[in-house]
C-alpha cells in the first residue's frame, strides 16, 4: 500500500471528521461485535446450523465506517458479505441469517425499516436497484443518497458499468462502494481487471476515490464527503476501499488451494481492528476498561446469535405461496391445496 | 364510435395511466422524442416532461434493474424493451430480482412495474426481430405475462397491468400494431380482468383456444368450415399465457368469460 494508494485517503485528523468521542468509540464497538459474530456465524456453518456463510473478517473498518457514515434515511443495498453493514443499521442478525440457514430467501428482516436491502447473490445485480432508487428519491425532492456495496470482482459485471452510467446521466446520488478484498473466489484483483478500480470512475464523469479500508475514520470521512455531494449535487462517487478477505471466500472454499499463507500473514499485521484500537488508545479516547467492556458486550451479542439462529425453525410451508402474489391466483391456490391438503 | 389502432390504443392507455396517476414513469430506449420505434410512446415526453417519460442510456439490464430501484422508492415505472430480441440482457434483473421482491420481502415490498416488449412473427422482420420470448417468463413463479389481441383489448390491459400491484410482462403482436378496430377506449366499464381469457367468438360445439390471435380472427377463422359443418365454434384468446398445470392441454388457461 502507501504509494499504491495513489489518490488514498489514509489516517485522518481526528478533529476533521466531526465525530465525538462517543461516536469514535461507536465506531470500535460495531467493529468488534461484527467480528465476533462473524466468527459466530463461521462456527455455526461449521456445526451445521448454516448451509453456508461467507466470512467477512478483516473488512470491518471498509463496512462499518461507511454504513456509519450515511444518515438514517440514506439507503444502503449489500452483497451477500455485509453483515457489519447490517450491525450498523441495527438489523437483526438471526433474521440476518434466515439467508445463510437457507430458511428464508433474502432474510426475513424488515428492509424498509432500516432502509437496507435484502441480500443480493447475483453479483453487480443490487448495483442498479441502488442507482433506480436514488433516481426515484431525486425525482421525489428528498435529501437522500443510496450506498451499493460490491466487491472487487462485481466491477467486471455489466451491471456495475451500466449502472455507474446511468448515475451519471441521471445526476443519481449514489454511492458506487467497492470493497476491493483482493480476490473474487480464486482469482486475485490482477487478474479480474488491469486499471486501477478508483479510477474507472473517470471514464463516467464523477469523482473516484481509493481509500485504505482497513483505516475505519479514512473509510468513514471518504464516504461522508461523497454522501454529501450526492445529496447536495446530485454527484456520484466510486469508492474503492482497498482491504483483504481473511477466511475463505466462504465456508464452503478452500483458499489454500489458491493464495500463500504468508499473504494473510502481511494482511494480518494490518487488521483494522487491532490497528483502531491503537489509534483509539494514542489520541486518549479509550482506555483497557472500555475494550474490556466492548468485549463482555460482543460475548453476548454472539451468544444471543447462536441461541437464535439454533432455534429458529423452517419457515412454515404455506408461506411458500403466501407472497409470490399480491393476491394467490387459481393455479397457485390449487397447488397450495394439494400441499396442505386444505 | 372511433377507429383505433393498436399502436393508439397502446398510447392512449399510457397517456391515461401517466394523467391518472402521478407515479407513473414511461422509460426506455428512443421513447422520448422519438416516440419509440413503433410510436406507442409518441407524444408523452412533450404532454408529460422529461421527468415522468425518459430516454435512458441503452442498456437493458440497467433499464429493468433501475425500474425495480425506482418501484422501491415508491414509483410506477413503465420500462419499454425496444425488441423482443434485445430484451434477453435484463432477463437476469426481471428473474433474480423483480419476480422475486415481494416473496422476498415477505410482501413488505413489490415491484409494482410494467416491462412491455414488442413481439413475434408475421411482419416479415429480420433475425432478432421476430421472436417469441413469453415462455421464459410464463414459466417465472411472480411475474404476470399478458397479450392482447385487439386495439380495444390492449387498451384496458395495457391500464390493467398499470394499475396492477404485481411486475407485468406486457407482450405487444407486432403483426397487430396497425390492425385497427371500432370502439372506445376505456368505454367497456367492466373490462376482463389479467388472467381471464376473452371469447373473440361465441359458440357452442367446440372450443378453439389461442395463446394469442395475431391475426384477425375474420382472416383466420374457419368461418365455412365450420358453418358447412353446421357446427358452431367458440373462439377464446387466452391473453394471460401462464406454464401449463397439465402437460396435455392448454388447462392454464381459467375458463373464458
Ligand atoms: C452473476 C454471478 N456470477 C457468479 C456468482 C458466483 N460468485 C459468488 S461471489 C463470487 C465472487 C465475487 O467476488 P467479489 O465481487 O470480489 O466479491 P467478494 O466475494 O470478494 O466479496 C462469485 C464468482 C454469482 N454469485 N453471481
Ligand atoms: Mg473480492
Amino acid at each position: 500500500m502507501g504509494e499504491e494508494l495513489g489518490r488514498a485517503v489514509s489516517d485522518p485528523d481526528l478533529e476533521s471528521l466531526g465525530l465525538k468521542e462517543e461516536g469514535l468509540r461507536d465506531l470500535f464497538r460495531m467493529m468488534a461485535l461484527t467480528r465476533r459474530a462473524d466468527l459466530e456465524a463461521t462456527a455455526l456453518q461449521r456445526q451445521g446450523e448454516l448451509a453456508v456463510y461467507p466470512p467477512l473478517a478483516g473488512q470491518e473498518a471498509a463496512q462499518v465506517g461507511s454504513a456509519y457514515a450515511l444518515e438514517e434515511s440514506d439507503w444502503i443495498f449489500p452483497s451477500y458479505r455485509e453483515l457489519g453493514a447490517a450491525v450498523v443499521r441495527g438489523v437483526d442478525l438471526v433474521e440476518y441469517l434466515h439467508f445463510y440457514r437457507a430458511t428464508w430467501h433474502g432474510g426475513t428482516y424488515d428492509a424498509t425499516a432500516h432502509r437496507f436491502g435484502y441480500v443480493s447473490v447475483p453479483v453487480g445485480s443490487q448495483i442498479l436497484h441502488a442507482v433506480g432508487y436514488a433516481m426515484g428519491a431525486k425525482l421525489d425532492g428528498a435529501s437522500l443518497c443510496t450506498l451499493a456495496y460490491f466487491g472487487d470482482g462485481a466491477t467486471s459485471e455489466g451491471d456495475f458499468h451500466e449502472g455507474c452510467n446511468f448515475a451519471a446521466v441521471f445526476h443519481a446520488p449514489v454511492i458506487f462502494f467497492c470493497q476491493n478484498n483482493q480476490w473474487a473466489i480464486s482469482v486475485p484483483v490482477s487478474a479480474q481487471t488491469v486499471a486501477p478500480i478508483w479510477r474507472k470512475a473517470d471514464a463516467y464523469g464523477f469523482p473516484g476515490v481509493q481509500v485504505d479500508g482497513n483505516d475505519v475514520l479514512a473509510v468513514y470521512q471518504a464516504t461522508r464527503e461523497a454522501a454529501a455531494r450526492a445529496r447536495d449535487e446530485g454527484i456520484p462517487t466510486l469508492i474503492e476501499a482497498v482491504t483483504y478477505r481473511m477466511g475463505p471466500h466462504s465456508t464452503a472454499d478452500d483458499a489454500s488451494r489458491y493464495r500463500p499463507a504468508s499473504e494473510l500473514e502481511t494482511w494480518k499485521a494490518r487488521d483494522p481492528i487491532d490497528r483502531y484500537r491503537e489509534r483509539l488508545v494514542r489520541a486518549g479516547v479509550a482506555d483497557d476498561g472500555f475494550f474490556a467492556e466492548v468485549e463482555q458486550e460482543a460475548g453476548a451479542f454472539a451468544a444471543r446469535l447462536r441461541a437464535g439462529v439454533i432455534a429458529s425453525e423452517p419457515r412454515p410451508v404455506e408461506e411458500m405461496f403466501a407472497w409470490v402474489f399480491a393476491e394467490l391466483p387459481e393455479h397457485l391456490r390449487r397447488q397450495r391445496q394439494e400441499v396442505l391438503g386444505d | 364510435m372511433t377507429e383505433v389502432t393498436m399502436v393508439k390504443a397502446l398510447n392512449e392507455a399510457l397517456r391515461d395511466s401517466l394523467r391518472d396517476d402521478a407515479r407513473t414513469l414511461v422509460l426506455g430506449e428512443d421513447i422520448g422524442k422519438l416516440g419509440g420505434v413503433f410510436r406507442v410512446t409518441d407524444g408523452l415526453q412533450e404532454a408529460f416532461g422529461t421527468d415522468r417519460v425518459f430516454d435512458t442510456p441503452l442498456a437493458e439490464a440497467a433499464i429493468a434493474g433501475v425500474s425495480l430501484g425506482l418501484a422501491l422508492a415508491g414509483w410506477h415505472p413503465v420500462a419499454e424493451m425496444q425488441f423482443d430480441g434485445f430484451s434477453y440482457p435484463a432477463l437476469d434483473q426481471v428473474i433474480s430480482h423483480i419476480a422475486k421482491y415481494r416473496y422476498r420481502s415477505r410482501g413488505r415490498q413489490s415491484a409494482p412495474l410494467v416491462i412491455r416488449i414488442p413481439f413475434a412473427g408475421g411482419v416479415g422482420a429480420a433475425e432478432h426481430h421476430s421472436e417469441s420470448p413469453e415462455a421464459y417468463y410464463a414459466h417465472t413463479a411472480g411475474l404476470k405475462v399478458v397479450v392482447p389481441s385487439t386495439p380495444l383489448d390492449a387498451y384496458d390491459l395495457l391500464r390493467a397491468s398499470i394499475a396492477d400491484p404485481d411486475p407485468v410482462i406486457f407482450f405487444e403482436p407486432k403483426s397487430r400494431y396497425w390492425s385497427k378496430e371500432h370502439g372506445d377506449l376505456g368505454a367497456n366499464g367492466d373490462p376482463l380482468p389479467i388472467g381471464k381469457a376473452r371469447v373473440a367468438r361465441r359458440g357452442t360445439d367446440w372450443l378453439r383456444v389461442r395463446s394469442r390471435l395475431l391475426r384477425r380472427p375474420r382472416r383466420t377463422a374457419p368461418r365455412s368450415r365450420s358453418s358447412t359443418s353446421g357446427r358452431s365454434c367458440r373462439w377464446t384468446s387466452t391473453r394471460s399465457p401462464r406454464r401449463s398445470a397439465r402437460p396435455d392441454g392448454p388447462s392454464s388457461c381459467t375458463k373464458p368469460r
